[in-house]
Parts: C-alpha cells; sequence; structure tokens
C-alpha cells in the first residue's frame, strides 16, 4: 500500500495524544503543576494536528462533516464521531486544570475512555479489510493502542520531570507498556513474515484449475490510480534495515533511558526533562518508522490482478 | 446508507463475461469510458493525456494473463496452456465490503435491483472504498476527488427514450465478440442464469466473502492441435497455398 504521509503523520501524532490525553485522564500528573497545563494543551495540539493532517488526502474536504454520519456499519466513521465526542471531555479537563489547578475525575476517565476508543477505531479501519492481508489481524489493533499508551506514558514523564514531580508512575507505565508493545509489534511482524495470502492469481482469476496464472500484460502501459494506491512494493533489504531503525529508535533508546531514570531517579529538573524528551522525541521517531512500514509492506488483493 | 440491504434484493443485476470468448480487443473499455465520462456523474478524466505519463480513470479494464498447466515452463508448451484475456469491472458484490466502509453514505446496495452506486455528491474521496474492494474495481477520479465505479449504465438499462436493444451496459452492446451478458442472476430463468448452471459460472475470489453478483464463464477446454487432422489435405481439390487454407476453413464451418 502507498504509504501516504499525510496518513502516516496522522496516525503518529493523534496516537501521540491521545495517548497523552489518556494519561492526563487517569491523572497521573499534578494538576496544579504548570508543566500538566501544558501538557493538556500539546494533548489537544498532537490530536487537533493529527486530524487536519488526515483531511489533506481527501479529494472533498469541505464535505468531511458528511463522515459523522455512518457510524452503524463504517469505522472511520466511528473514528470521527468518537474524536469529535472526545474533544468535550478533554476540553473539559484542559480547563479545569488552567483554571482550577483541579483533576476532575469524571470527565478525566471518560476522556481516557473515548481517547483509547478513537484509537482503536483508527486501527479497526486497517484491520477490518479482508482485502490487505497484512493488517486484517486482532494484532493490529492491540499494536496501535499499546503504542499510543506508550508514546503517552513517555510524554506524561517528561511532563512529569518539567513539573518537578513525581515521575516514577509515568514512567514505569511507559516502561511497561513499551515492552508490550514491542512484543506484540514482534509477532505481528512474524505473523506477516508467515503469511500465506488469502487470494492468489489463481483465485482472482478463477484459472487456477488450467494451471499457474500469471499476468500477460496490464491493461495499459502507464500507472493507474489502482496501482499508484495499492502497488506500492518495498524491497526485503530496504524493509529489513527500516525495521532496525524502528527498533534502535522505538524502542532501544527510549528503554534504555527509561531505565535509567528509573534506577537512579535523576533530580527533577532540566537535565532530566531533556533526557525524557530525547527519549520521546526517539519513540516519535520510530513509530513514524514503524507506521511507514505497516504500509509499505500490506500487499493489497488487487495486485493479484497487476502482477505485483 | 452503507448498510447492505438486510434481504437478498429482488433483482440481481449484473454481467456475465466469457472468457472463452473475449478477444481482448479492449471496445468495451472505449465504449464504458465514452457513455460515462458523459452520463452518471462527474467525467471521466485524464491526467496528461497527450503527454509521456498519461493515466486516467477507467470503471472497465482488460487484463491478459497466461495459465501455464504443470509440466509446462512456456505458454503452448504443455496442454492446455493459454492466454486470457480477462476484462473486468465492479462485480456489484452481494456483501459489498466497499459499501459498508463509506464513512459517508455516499456508496449503497440498491436494495431494489443490488446494483451497487456512489452519489458523488456526498462524497468525500476517502479512497477506503477502493481499498476494502479487492478486485480494484474502483478508481477515484483525480480531477473531481470523488470515487468512481461501474454503475452498470444504470441511465441506460432503465432508460425508456433508449430503444430496446440500448437498454444493457454500453460494454454489452459493444462486445463484438458478444463476451458479455447482462442480466437478472435472481431469476434462475433468465438467459444469465441458464448460461452461468450450464458453463459453471464462476466467482472471482470466493475467499475474500464479497459474494458477487457477476460471473465469469470459463475457457472451454482445448482441443490440442496434434488432435487436429490437417483440414488443407482432407478435400482441398488440388487447390493449394490460400486457396487450400480457404478451402480447409470453409469445410470447418
Ligand atoms: S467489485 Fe468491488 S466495488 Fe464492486 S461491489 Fe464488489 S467490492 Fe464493491
Ligand atoms: S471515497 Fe467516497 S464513496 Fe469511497 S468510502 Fe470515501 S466517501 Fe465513501
Amino acid at each position: 500500500m502507498h504509504p501516504a504521509l499525510s496518513i502516516i503523520v496522522f496516525s503518529t501524532l493523534s496516537g501521540l495524544g491521545y495517548g497523552l490525553a489518556f494519561m492526563l485522564g487517569l491523572g497521573v500528573l499534578d494538576p496544579a503543576a504548570s508543566a500538566t497545563k501544558v501538557a493538556h494543551l500539546t494533548a489537544l495540539a498532537l490530536i487537533s494536528g493529527g486530524l487536519i493532517s488526515s483531511t489533506l488526502h481527501l479529494g472533498n474536504p469541505q464535505r468531511a462533516w458528511r463522515a459523522l454520519s455512518q457510524w452503524r456499519s463504517s469505522w472511520l466513521s466511528r473514528e470521527g464521531v468518537l474524536a469529535v465526542f472526545a474533544f468535550v471531555p478533554l476540553v473539559w479537563s484542559a480547563l479545569a486544570c488552567w483554571v482550577w489547578d483541579d483533576y476532575h475525575p469524571v470527565p478525566g476517565l471518560l476522556g481516557a475512555l473515548l481517547s483509547a476508543g478513537t484509537v482503536y477505531c483508527t486501527a479497526m479501519i486497517y484491520a477490518s479489510l479482508r482485502s490487505v492481508d497484512a493488517w486484517h489481524t486482532r494484532l493490529t489493533p492491540a499494536v496501535f493502542l499499546l503504542f499510543a499508551v506508550s508514546g503517552g506514558a513517555m510524554l506524561a514523564t517528561l511532563f512529569a520531570h518539567a513539573g518537578g514531580g513525581d515521575a516514577r508512575i509515568p514512567g514505569l507505565l511507559a516502561a511497561v507498556a513499551l515492552i508490550a508493545a514491542w512484543t506484540v509489534k514482534l509477532s505481528w511482524w512474524k505473523r506477516l513474515r508467515l503469511l500465506v495470502p488469502t487470494s492468489s492469481p489463481e483465485s482472482a482469476t478463477g484459472l487456477g484449475y488450467i494451471g499457474k496464472v500469471s499476468l500477460f500484460e496490464r491493461p495499459h502501459v502507464n500507472e493507474n490510480y489502482l496501482t499508484r494506491e495499492m502497488g506500492y512494493q518495498i524491497a526485503r533489504k530496504h524493509a529489513d534495515k527500516l525495521r532496525r531503525i524502528a527498533l534502535i529508535f522505538g524502542a532501544a533508546v527510549p528503554a534504555i533511558i527509561l531505565a535509567l531514570m528509573l534506577l537512579v531517579v535523576p533530580e527533577a529538573g532540566l537535565g532530566s526533562s531533556l533526557a525524557a524528551a530525547f527519549a520521546a522525541l526517539c519513540f516519535a521517531a520510530g513509530v513514524f518508522v514503524e507506521r511507514w512500514l505497516f504500509f509499505a509492506e500490506a500487499r493489497h488483493a488487487v495486485m493479484n490482478y497487476y502482477g505485483g | 446508507m452503507t448498510s447492505l440491504p438486510t434481504l437478498p434484493t429482488p433483482k440481481k443485476l449484473g454481467l456475465v463475461i466469457d472468457l472463452d470468448v473475449c478477444v481482448g480487443c479492449h471496445a468495451c473499455v472505449i465504449s464504458c469510458k465514452e457513455w460515462n465520462t458523459g452520463g452518471y456523474g462527474n467525467s471521466l478524466s485524464d491526467q496528461d493525456p497527450y503527454g509521456p505519463d498519461v493515466s486516467g480513470t477507467f470503471l472497465n479494464r482488460i487484463h491478459s494473463f497466461e495459465v501455464i498447466p504443470e509440466g509446462g515452463k512456456l505458454v503452448g508448451e504443455a496442454g492446455d496452456a493459454r492466454i486470457v484475456h480477462f476484462p473486468k469491472s465492479c462485480l456489484h458484490c452481494e456483501d459489498a465490503p466497499c459499501v459498508t466502509v463509506c464513512p459517508t453514505g455516499a456508496s449503497y446496495k440498491r436494495s431494489a435491483d443490488g446494483i451497487v452506486l456512489v452519489e458523488e455528491d456526498k462524497c468525500i474521496g476517502c479512497g477506503l472504498c477502493a481499498w476494502a474492494c479487492p478486485y480494484g474495481a474502483r478508481e477515484m477520479d483525480v480531477a473531481a476527488g470523488v470515487m468512481k465505479k461501474c454503475t452498470l449504465c444504470v441511465d441506460r438499462i432503465y432508460n425508456e427514450t433508449l430503444e430496446e436493444v440500448d437498454r444493457v451496459p454500453s460494454c454489452v452492446r459493444t462486445c463484438p465478440s458478444n463476451a458479455r451478458h447482462f442480466g437478472d442472476l435472481a431469476d434462475s430463468a433468465s438467459d444469465v442464469s441458464i448460461m452461468v448452471a450450464e458453463r459453471g459460472g464462476m466467482d472471482l475470489m470466493p475467499e475474500q466473502a464479497t459474494r458477487p453478483v457477476n460471473k465469469y464463464l470459463p475457457p472451454r477446454p482445448r482441443q490440442p492441435l496434434a488432435e487436429c487432422a490437417p483440414a488443407t489435405t482432407r478435400d482441398a481439390g488440388g487447390a493449394s497455398g490460400f486457396f487450400a487454407w480457404l478451402d480447409g476453413v470453409l469445410e470447418r464451418m
């Protein structure tokens, strides 16, 4: 599948944003600290930035509101509806923090729930497509949710340090979520490696009863919408290299920094905040590469008709 | 409304495509584009139409496959090897995944006749339905930013201002080798249903659980070349060369 920048940016940013919103909703940060106020704004900014980016690939973004109508059948529509609903408790929580220096559990927990729900819907858009074998697994929503929680907890650790508060709980959460996320992701990759495609050129043409089917001529010489959108192919060795990059930035570096900070427990201050920020940035870069591969490595059933 | 009709649609209008007969001439591709660029919804745009990177929106395309039986390496080497021309357009699936994923309600399946359509004024051009369709039957029009797909020429088949013979999809009307047929596949007495029953009409990618309405008729077993007596030696009456060949052809007709 074509790795469209707008969609990858959307899912990376909104994953971080909803993850942070989730942590704020659980009340792990001191609402009186000014860093927590910034954290609320950061979460809202990441979420909004992601949503705006996601509308960039639409052919007719002016009608985007219509996408809220088909929640009965469409995961994309459900994602939109939940994203809109989620803004209510998230903004309420942000106001409570800014105006009253307070954490309100009702909007907090509701916001956490809706944030997780939105990420789940995003993942289900992909996981529900039978036409893309790589995505069509329960592991896909698990990966999306765990990455969102890891990123959110990592950002929460950063804001806890910056606010001079106790960063052990978010730090511990981040470490646990990070391990869980990459464990599931590794089995997602393993599943992809061992995957036997659901459909083949033989089943796509119904001609398997005669023999082995291969493309003789495409319908046209040049690319078309389908081959551009779904014909993206990445060389195995490049994919392996990118997987290692994703693992180094998304897993190894943040894990080491988190472990050091949990074991050594540095003085809260500029140094520890910078370290936490560095960990979060590396993680974001790692997830970006992971998301890029999520698209680039996925093969669409239509390629059985295009010799890909 | 992108939920599918709950009951089986009383009619299942669709195409039956005969892979034994299609000669891969692309006439239906052109007639489809011609009719539909001026018909239902936005026109079917082309990008860079006279340049080196020409591409455009088509609702029907012809692929060609080679099929090589076990033991062969090249087409024609073993057994029943052959080239098969393969027309492909929307199959108007009964369990159309393209419909249920649509967030706006633009994609829908008509409960009366099962035709799958896009209401273009509602389409935001998210492209998700094209991802959901395993057959590549939907193409986003780059100029209009909306999804295009085969309408089964809904603006012809019910059009009483057209003569009766023209009230079939444009591709069916055009096909010079009669490889395309149109009818109601819910009616077991219809010509298309009989054809499907007699020839073993098949579904494409049944494992995708889309339950396509369109059916494909498999190529008939081929007569191996060796079994054909060289017709020219039979009764050519002394003719040679072109006339011997012509004689042979006439003989077989
Ligand atoms: S062929 Fe594709 S576009 Fe047509 S109904 Fe089936 S899934 Fe939808
Ligand atoms: S591209 Fe249009 S028709 Fe297709 S899913 Fe999106 S809104 Fe629906």
